[in-house]
């Protein structure tokens, strides 16, 4: 059938018989999981009554997830406490990963080899140990420096006297690892989004008369962001989960505090659940937050601004409102010829 | 008899080994519109750069408003300028790119604000008025909004030019203005540039728009390979050209 008179075209449309198939089998994949997930089991005791003097028994079932004791801990006291700890310390230690890193990456470009290899040696020695091992580290410094002084080296000149066991308590000990082991990360983002910004932009900047300094701050670092934001995005979503390391140290954040908990009842799986679910919301709401970032830095850079997904989705019914619509003028065509 | 706008005797410049530059002499009065002609690689951006203090030459004497450039001179002796005083210098100088570098993240206004407010210290609000004012002159003015991704070539380079100009130069150099654009979009930005012309600003323009040259020059320098071939009125240098490397030239971009 060809168009009639400027109507829409009408094609039989191609049968995607692979599309299908895939379809019924992630179907399938669903259901198996959401049954495993809701499905209940026996838990080995049995429960007995008497009604009208007959006496019945049946085996208990609980949730195989238990899924009542998930929810049970997921809002109290303890595990809010730990999530709080958690979120803190991934806002830390990420500003400081941040801060850190574009220090190093502007360094890395000096022309001053001394600035630039002391840059380099930073980012091989933070990237090259592990992260777990960086935070023994700090949270045992204690043991080899007792006090720490700050000054000139050799000279027995200090400034300033450190009790170093009073500062480094357990939240700051993570802290400072998560955060200097972040800004060997951060720095290899922020020189690639340094590096992706035009020569020119920094040759206009200087003929305005632009200092370095302004030349950077002004020009070229919210040019480089349209680059460092999205992996930076992965890095705090990343962070958010390296930060249950510190439960290793004794910080009681979200994973130490449902450790804490299942110690005592032994209710592991559960706990280690509620602790899971909480890390997915806040990568959820992370998510949505990057989304937003990601769009605001990218203004300049295209012509049209990629839609949010509320705007895609009223795009999206209105177009499904439309689908149902158009075919109605056409059958009435047919009726009356 | 006033000092020249641009003097350059005998400047020197060279990369690596490579010499660009190797001799260059040149004179660019107040209020006269030099043009820069010469093949690829002759070194004409070179140039633009050593009289903007983007570049330093290696030899030779290169005054711009009657002052050595990268150097002070004082009791007999040559004094390293440093990085403030040229960045001061090179904020009285306006320039003109090919690919006319415009901040991609700033609007069309921000752009010609961004100089005045932060290196010439002007108020925001006068700032802005200035900037409507010059944005008018190219006209612009319905566009201060945009970004310049959203711009046509050629408005992207009217909007160079009023971002240069908002600085109040007392010279303006221009790297090929027009060589990155269709040529439909060519004659807006020699509209401008002539309309510039005749408000007596100084300019220096590298162009191969010898109509340009021939009706606003005032004086036209042919470089090639890194010396001045030869210069003088644009009509006699680009209608009866003495030199055969001029002939030569001539004859391609014709
Ligand atoms: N930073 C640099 N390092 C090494 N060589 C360079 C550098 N900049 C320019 N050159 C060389 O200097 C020569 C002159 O370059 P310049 O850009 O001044 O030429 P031009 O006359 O402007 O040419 P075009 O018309 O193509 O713009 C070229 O051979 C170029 O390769
Ligand atoms: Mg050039």
């Amino acid at each position: 059938m060809t168009s009639d008179g400027g109507g829409a075209v009408k094609v039989v449309p191609v049968r995607h018989v692979g599309r299908w198939i895939a379809g019924a089998v992630m179907i399938v994949v669903v259901a198996m999981l959401v049954h495993t997930l809701l499905s209940k089991v026996p838990n080995g005791q049995t429960s007995c009554h008497t009604v009208n003097g007959l006496r019945t028994c049946h085996n208990v079932v609980n949730w195989r997830f238990s899924w009542n004791i998930v929810f049970h801990y997921f809002t109290t006291s303890e595990i809010l406490h730990g999530l709080l700890l958690t979120v803190e310390l991934t806002i830390l230690a990420m500003i400081i990963g941040i801060v850190l890193g574009i220090t190093i990456a502007v360094m890395r470009l000096s022309p001053n080899r001394l600035l630039s290899s002391t840059a380099w040696s930073y980012t091989w020695f933070f990237r090259g140990t592990p992260v777990y091992v960086q935070l023994l580290f700090w949270f045992n410094i204690s043991a080899i420096y007792q006090s720490m002084s700050i000054g000139l080296p050799f000279l027995n000149v200090a400034f300033l006297h450190i009790n170093t066991v009073a500062l480094f308590t357990p939240f700051r000990a993570a802290l400072i690892g998560l955060g200097l082991n972040e800004g060997a990360y951060m720095s290899e983002i922020a020189r690639s989004g340094l590096i992706a910004v035009d020569e020119g932009q920094i040759e206009a900047a200087s003929s305005l008369g632009m200092t370095r300094g302004q030349t950077l701050r002004l020009v070229v670092l919210p040019q480089a962001m349209r680059v460092i934001i999205p992996p930076t995005g992965n890095e705090v979503i990343s962070m958010l989960k390296t930060t249950s390391l510190a439960s290793a140290i004794s910080v009681v954040e979200v994973l130490g505090a449902a450790q804490n908990i299942y110690a005592a009842n032994y209710e592991v799986m559960p706990l280690l659940i509620t602790a899971s679910i909480w890390y997915l919301i806040i990568t959820t709401v992370l998510s949505i937050g990057q989304f937003y970032l990601e769009r605001h830095f990218a203004r300049g850079a295209q012509r049209t601004p990629p839609p949010t997904p509320i705007a895609r989705l009223r795009h999206d019914l209105k177009g499904i409102g439309s689908k149902f619509r158009t075919p109605r003028p056409a059958m009435t065509r047919e009726v009356s010829t | 008899m006033t000092t020249p706008m641009v003097e350059a005797r005998a400047v020197c410049k060279h990369y690596a080994g490579v010499e660009v530059l190797k001799g260059v002499d040149l004179t660019v009065n107040r209020g006269e519109v030099t043009c820069l002609i010469g093949p690829s690689g002759s070194g004409k951006s070179t140039l633009l750069r050593c009289i903007n203090h983007l570049e330093k030459h290696d030899a030779g004497e290169l005054l711009v408003d009657g002052q050595l450039v990268g150097y002070e001179a004082r009791d007999g002796k040559l004094y390293e300028r440093s990085d403030k005083q040229i960045c001061v210098e090179r904020s009285r100088i306006g320039m003109v790119f090919q690919r006319f570098n415009l901040f991609q993240h700033l609007t069309v206004l921000d752009n010609v604000t961004i100089g005045q407010v932060k290196v010439k210290n002007v108020a925001p609000d006068a700032a802005a008025t200035r900037a409507r004012e010059l944005l008018a002159r190219v006209g612009l003015e319905a566009k201060e909004k945009n970004y310049p991704s959203q711009l046509s070539g050629g408005q992207q380079q009217r909007v160079a030019i009023a971002r240069a100009l908002a600085m109040e130069p007392k010279l303006m150099l221009f790297d090929e203005p027009t060589s990155a654009l269709d040529p439909e979009l060519v004659g807006e930005v020699l509209d401008v540039m002539k309309d510039l012309a005749r408000s007596g600003m100084t300019m220096i323009v590298v162009t191969h728009e010898m109509g340009f040259a021939r009706e606003v020059a005032d004086t036209v320098y042919f470089l090639d390979r890194g010396i001045i071939e030869e210069s003088g009125d644009p009509r006699q240098v680009l209608s009866a050209p003495s030199s055969e490397r001029l002939k030569n030239f001539l004859s391609k971009v014709l």
